[in-house]
């Protein structure tokens, strides 16, 4: 229920309502909750309205760590087996 | 979407998993509760529990509101959709939950109550401008991410003058179950259930920001971080959690940079103040009443307010004596634990309301760990 998804903005409408789009399906959601949103902007969004703006370089840095990690510790087959330390 | 595959991926995962399994100490355990149903589901769906140590146990918690709705809340619901000029709005999650003598709103629907299910509460709103002859009652349930949109939609329908739209306000909120769970005699006195450190829920923390758990660090020396629902945050989160574990910090962190603020979403918060207000008390299925913890609608809105518009009674419901649902929802058991689970009990014919959740404990035990055991690692 409290499950929010995040959603890219295509389109601005005057009744505090916007355009979005996540994997290539469109919906309109709201974002009273939201100031000053643009097209472009993502947004976190739960139960048709927006709750919070997602945070594109934050979101990034935090993948550029997962990356870090990944590279550093290449999956192998015993990747997930190796002994308790 | 970028923001959603990639915080799924496998090399990172198994990245995480074996830097956890050098950071852990091995002659302690962990015992961390994931408050939201959200990450209970997100933990089962993608194994994240058979990439952990041995020694670290994730504990389901109570964050699955339909789950912790008291049935007599759902019985006068029930009573409302069955009065013939009322039409009963709500989430779809809230349709299947099983009332006392097994009744649900899909069935008081099937025996000709006007119930409807809707993903967005202005659709509520909606309904009852096309519908002006309908009393349409929205049947608000849920912890602090859906309720801005309630106080929004109570705004808008005092602002479109509606006289035949009006709100069952159900709101509950996230630190006072928190609190609850930490002052129970379980985890207090019988140390039944012990729990070291909180994986708090993101989405809510999007709306209230982190600052609200910042008590619970400091008063009862347990750390909180807020983590997303993808299985890469929830990863991280533990990873953080075992780190201030180690060094014995308590605080609370934000493993959810990219949408969680410590002060959250302002505008929410002044909506929510302006139409709620907390209940002095608040009766919790599994629970029990609880001081402080759900939300009611505002004297200034009382003609919005479906309890006062239709003079709603709660009535004493017995439930099902063998459904384990109040202990799981403490974390006292787990789902396994339950004699009905998976056999009396399904999600197609539910006893329980953690079985009906698409966050409930035992309908992600049911469809993803159903006859699993913890593979040893």
């Amino acid at each position: 229920m409290c499950l929010a998804v995040p959603v890219l903005v295509v389109a601005l409408h005057d009744d505090q309502s916007a355009e979005v789009e996540i994997g290539g399906v469109r919906s309109r959601v709201s974002i009273a909750l939201i100031e000053r949103v643009a097209i472009g902007d993502y947004l976190i969004v739960h139960a048709g309205f927006a709750i919070a703006r997602l945070d594109v370089a934050e979101a990034e840095k935090t993948l550029a760590l997962f990356d870090e990690i990944a590279a550093h510790y290449r999956p192998t087959d015993h990747a997930l087996h190796s002994p308790l330390p | 979407m970028r923001y959603i595959h990639r915080f799924r991926e496998g090399a990172p995962a198994a990245g995480l998993a074996q830097l956890l399994r050098t950071e852990v100490d091995p002659a302690r355990e962990y015992h961390l509760m994931e408050f939201c149903g959200g990450h209970t589901h997100a933990i089962a769906r993608y194994g994240v529990e058979d990439l952990l140590p041995s020694n670290i146990h994730l504990v389901h918690g109570p964050g699955c509101p339909v789950c912790v709705l008291a049935v007599p809340r759902l019985d006068a619901a029930i009573g409302l959709a069955q009065q013939a000029d009322v039409t009963l709005v709500s989430y779809g999650d809230m349709l299947r939950v099983p009332a006392s003598r097994r009744r649900s709103l899909l069935k008081a629907r099937a025996q000709g109550a006007d119930v409807r299910m809707v993903y967005s509460a202005l659709e509520a709103l909606e309904i009852a401008v096309t519908h002006p002859q309908r009393q349409v009652v929205f049947f608000a349930i849920g912890f602090e991410t859906t309720t801005p949109a309630t106080a929004h939609v109570l705004i808008e329908a005092r602002r479109r003058g509606l006289t035949n739209f009006s709100v069952y306000c159900n709101h509950v909120v996230t630190p006072a179950a928190m609190q609850s769970i930490l002052d129970s005699p379980e985890v207090r006195e019988w140390g039944q259930v012990r729990v070291d450190g909180f994986i708090g829920p993101s989405h809510v923390s999007a709306v209230i920001g982190s600052r609200p758990y910042e008590y619970f660090a400091e008063e009862y020396q347990r750390p909180v971080v807020i983590a997303g629902f993808e299985p890469l945050d929830v990863l991280q989160a533990v990873r953080m959690l075992v780190e201030q574990l180690n060094t014995g910090r308590v605080c609370v962190e934000n493993q959810f940079t990219r949408g969680v603020t410590r002060e959250g979403n302002r505008r929410a918060q002044n909506l929510i103040a302006e139409v709620l207000e907390l209940r002095p008390s608040f009766e919790w299925r599994g629970l029990g009443k609880l001081p402080y913890s759900g939300l009611r609608i505002k004297d200034g809105y009382a003609d919005l307010d479906a309890e006062r518009r239709f003079a709603m009674r709660f009535e004493p419901a017995t439930e099902n004596a063998a459904c384990q649902c109040p202990a799981i929802i403490r974390g006292v058991k787990k789902p396994t634990d339950c004699t009905i689970f998976a056999t009396a009990c399904t999600p197609r014919n539910p006893i329980g309301s953690c079985m009906v959740s698409a966050e409930g404990a035992c309908a992600a035990y049911y469809k993803y760990r159903r006859g699993t055991t913890r593979v040893a690692l």
